[in-house]
């Protein structure tokens, strides 16, 4: 069987004609199957929707609990057939509950790694490598000049500023969904236990976390707490960073703006932001994790998605593996 | 380089003096010697580290990586440096955390002591030994692009802050020292005595005037000041010692090779201060050029006999810091002045003049003088106390500078932009335009950007007007409605205006700002191109 008979790109995502289902279709389809929770792979209004069980809690999260017609969770490695397809679940690394999914018919085995990385992260289980014949890689930071440091050197920068500045509120911006809280648990791994404030775009997702058992500390809404910016000084605050452009921001005392992005990578992106502090924290692989997965699993073919799809390609090219970009649209939404 | 290269990716994204001098007093205080020193020299300007080609540090990265990749990361990240310092290797994992990094003092030395063939092999051992942000600062010292909005200025005022000195002592001391100023710190830190300076011909920090804000003059008694005119040239500081002879702009660039017939005329010992300007002195009777015909004879490295003719320079003398050897900077300004006299008389009458004192009795009568001044070429006056010491710096009351009114007009809102720092929440950069008559009728069109001018109560006047009128979206940048009957008029003022290829309107403003919010008036109202482009030939005209 040819791979792109089992899977290949339409409009409205990755399709498995023989299963009749998409994987992280970005508009609503019969049957879906969704790697992870972040809103521009798991979108509502889909059929039947097929992920790990804490995906489908973060999409209820999001969209309600009527985000699709049905559900069915997916447990850690269960063979699940859909319409003769076997389809399996194994840990991605990006962020809880987040999936590769592979694809499995008359021996043709295909990988769909939705967003993952490589580094620790204690907020979600590691990702695990799958052998296979067509391996589909993310390649959000398939670009040379993106490697990740360690994320302990990165959040001690944010301890130095603090000592430097102890009368300015440092504004952490963090995606809403897996930054935010790997961000708080890095914050507390390094020894902090003051209060943490949020933006309320974070509370029910940070609550969620603490429910399934990642220990986040004393964190409290940002928003009625304290009604003077002085009584902000020196505080520790997580938000989404498009909040940090609004009214809202006002409320701090001279706020200092951070940002925990794999883009902090290039000065010009922060500066761009406005962001004084860059701490270059990411969910996805960089690209020495990228080209050391692609060695490790040595699939017959890489289809490379969503990204810097030319230069991953190009790399895979000059070591002699078939690639391929996929040039799907509609991912990057909510970014790392 | 750890520290240094910290310090730099620190700086360059803090958008406020006092952040960046709290980053800069923490970075001398943390640092050690030598390096301090050298990290000091670097942002000042006064660092000298043999340089590298762009060319060759291109040629070092392809040894180990795919040119195709290299130029996906260039054409992403945009600056040659960065991009180096990010795929150094081709992209390999960085050098571990703790690895040991050489000093920036050891980088120094060992750049410049290599010999020309040695380069290559020697920045291509520093890349590997460097992390990402230390290869970065390296680089952007190496190619001698540092610009990360520091001037050598706050790095002194860092220097006053850490140890209590006055700036003006350290302003003195500054140019009779060298990197990696070992004993400028020890004085700084109470361990040694104020440093000693071997001779007067060299640069002294010039002494600044602050402008004339609304209710300064009213405070002061116009008997205990002078008046001189303020020329449109450039500031600069003649310096001759022993044979030596050397002519310094403002900044302490040293700029003798370009005016040798300037130079060249010096037949005093001592230091004056003074403005370059073309044309004839006032004892040849031939008239003052304007400022675009000096420029004709800046930024160069040498000039030819031509130039010289059609141009020829001379300076006008305002004050005398050094009469000889002796340093005259604590007597009172009219005591030097009558030095300087002496001075001048006796130099060559075509290529040095005295500036005159503007006689007034009262401000009002200053004021009148300053609106129409006798020559095209002055642009206000100069108002300093009588009995002041020439002091490095720009203290607030002995000297001020009143110029000339600035430019007015009306113009409506077009853009906005978000701040930095403490204003990254408001839409605080504004461009703004001014009506002309189209193919496609009455348009708006675009002629300058200002962002500042206005009170912070002002500014969340504009913000809101910004917000809830928002027609499109660019990136950062927001348009707003502007029709004839719905906007926002700014009253825009502004010191000059020129012509200009580069803007599509064809004119270009001199530092623009929100004088006032004209929330009174409607966009119809606001003023044409045509008035600017009067304004240009007006200027000319005078000229």
């Amino acid at each position: 069987m040819k791979p792109e008979a089992l899977l290949h790109p339409t409009p409205a995502g990755l399709f498995c004609p023989i299963g009749n289902f998409y994987v992280d279709p970005v508009r609503p389809v019969e049957r879906a199957l969704i790697t992870h929770g972040h809103s521009d792979h798991a979108r509502s209004g889909h059929g039947h929707v097929l992920a790990t069980r804490q995906t489908l809690d973060i999409m209820a999260i999001r969209y309600g609990e009527e985000f699709a017609g049905s559900e069915q969770a997916a447990a850690w490695g269960e063979e699940i057939f859909v319409n003769g397809v076997k389809v399996m679940f194994r840990p991605a690394g990006h962020v809880l509950g987040s999936a590769q999914i592979l694809i499995e018919k008359d021996g043709m085995r295909i990988v769909v790694s939705g967003d993952y990385k490589r580094g620790i992260d204690p907020t979600c289980d590691p990702f695990e490598p799958i052998a296979c014949d067509v391996f589909i890689t993310e390649a959000t930071f398939g670009l040379p000049v993106f490697h990740h440091p360690d994320p302990k050197t990165e959040i001690e920068k944010l301890f130095t500023s603090l000592k430097q500045f102890p009368e300015r509120s440092h504004l952490v911006g963090a995606y809403a969904l897996g930054k935010a809280q790997r961000v708080i648990r890095l914050i507390r791994d390094n020894g902090y236990s003051d209060p943490i404030y949020i933006h309320g775009a974070l509370a029910r997702l940070c609550d969620y976390y603490q429910g399934q058992g990642i220990e986040l500390g004393d964190i409290r809404p940002a928003t009625i707490e304290k009604s003077k910016p002085t009584e902000f000084a020196g505080a520790i605050v997580v938000g989404p960073p498009s909040a940090f452009q609004d009214r809202w921001a006002r409320r701090f005392n001279e706020p200092l703006i951070a940002f925990a992005s794999g883009w902090m990578m290039v000065r010009q992106r922060a500066k761009q932001g406005g962001v004084e502090l860059p701490l270059v924290v990411s969910d996805h692989c960089d690209w020495p994790e990228l080209l050391s997965t692609i060695k490790e699993i040595t699939p017959e073919q890489v289809w490379v998605t969503h990204g810097r799809e030319e230069a991953l390609v190009r790399w895979c090219e000059l070591q002699g593996i078939p690639a391929r970009p996929l040039h799907l649209v509609g991912y990057e939404d909510e970014g790392d | 380089m750890k520290p240094f290269a910290t310090l730099l990716d620190r700086l360059v994204l803090t958008p406020s003096r006092n952040g960046k001098l709290t980053l800069l007093v923490d970075y001398f205080r943390t640092t050690p010697d030598p390096d301090r020193g050298y990290g000091l020299a670097a942002l000042a300007g006064a660092l000298d580290l043999k340089s590298v080609k762009p060319a060759m540090l291109r040629e070092l990265v392809m040894e180990r990586m795919d040119e195709v990749l290299f130029r996906y990361s260039y054409d992403y990240v945009g600056d040659l440096a960065e991009t180096i310092s990010l795929v150094w290797d081709g992209g390999a994992k960085d050098v571990a955390d703790h690895a040991p990094q050489p000093r920036l003092s050891e980088v120094v030395k060992r750049m410049n002591s290599l010999g020309r063939t040695e380069v290559r092999g020697a920045v291509r051992d520093l890349l590997d030994q460097l992390d990402t942000s230390g290869r970065f600062a390296f680089l952007k010292l190496a190619t001698g692009s540092l610009r990360i909005g520091v001037s050598a200025r706050l790095a002194k005022q860092a220097l006053a802050d850490m140890s209590g000195k006055d700036i003006i002592e350290i302003e003195t001391l500054w140019h009779g020292l060298t990197p990696p100023y070992e004993s400028l710190f020890a004085w700084l830190e109470g361990r040694a005595e104020k440093p000693v300076l071997a001779t007067p011909a060299i640069f002294h920090s010039v002494m600044l005037a602050n402008p004339v804000e609304d209710g300064d003059l009213e405070k002061l008694n116009p008997e205990d000041y002078a008046a001189e005119w303020k020329w449109d040239g450039i500031r600069v500081q003649m310096s001759s010692h022993g044979g030596t002879r050397k002519l310094y702009s403002r900044s302490g660039d040293d700029i003798t090779g370009a005016f040798p017939d300037v130079v060249e005329a010096i037949n005093f010992d001592g230091v004056i201060d003074g403005e370059l300007l073309v044309g004839g002195t006032k004892r040849t009777n031939a008239p003052t050029r304007t400022f675009s015909d000096l420029q004709q004879r800046l930024n160069r490295k040498t000039v030819t006999g031509k130039m010289m003719d059609d141009y020829p320079a001379f300076v006008r003398a305002y004050d005398l810091l050094f009469q000889g050897e002796a340093d005259v900077r604590s007597e009172g300004f009219l005591a030097r002045r009558d030095r300087l006299a002496q001075v001048i008389e006796k130099a060559p009458h075509d290529r040095f003049d005295l500036s005159d004192l503007v006689p007034f009795t009262d401000w009002s009568e200053l004021d009148r003088l300053r609106a129409d001044p006798p020559d095209p070429v002055i642009e206000g006056v100069m108002i300093k106390r009588k009995d002041s010491p020439y002091q490095a710096g720009r203290l607030k009351g002995p000297w001020f500078k009143w110029k000339r009114d600035p430019y007015n007009i009306d113009a409506v809102m077009l853009y906005a932009q978000r701040g930095h720092g403490k204003r990254s929440s408001y839409y605080s950069d504004f461009t703004f335009g001014v009506w002309t008559t189209t193919e496609e009728g009455e348009q708006l069109v675009p002629v300058g950007k200002a962002y500042f001018g206005f009170t912070d109560a002002e500014l969340e006047v504009l913000d809101k007007f910004v917000r809830d009128n928002t027609i499109d979206r660019f990136g950062p940048v927001r348009a707003v409605k502007a029709t004839p009957d719905f906007g926002f008029v700014l009253e825009v003022a502004f010191e000059g205006i020129a012509r200009s290829t580069r803007h599509k309107s064809g004119v270009a403003m001199r530092f623009p700002r929100i004088a006032r919010l004209r929330q009174d008036k409607l966009p119809r109202d606001a003023d044409r191109l045509e008035t600017l482009t009067a304004m240009i030939e007006t200027r000319e005209g005078t000229l």
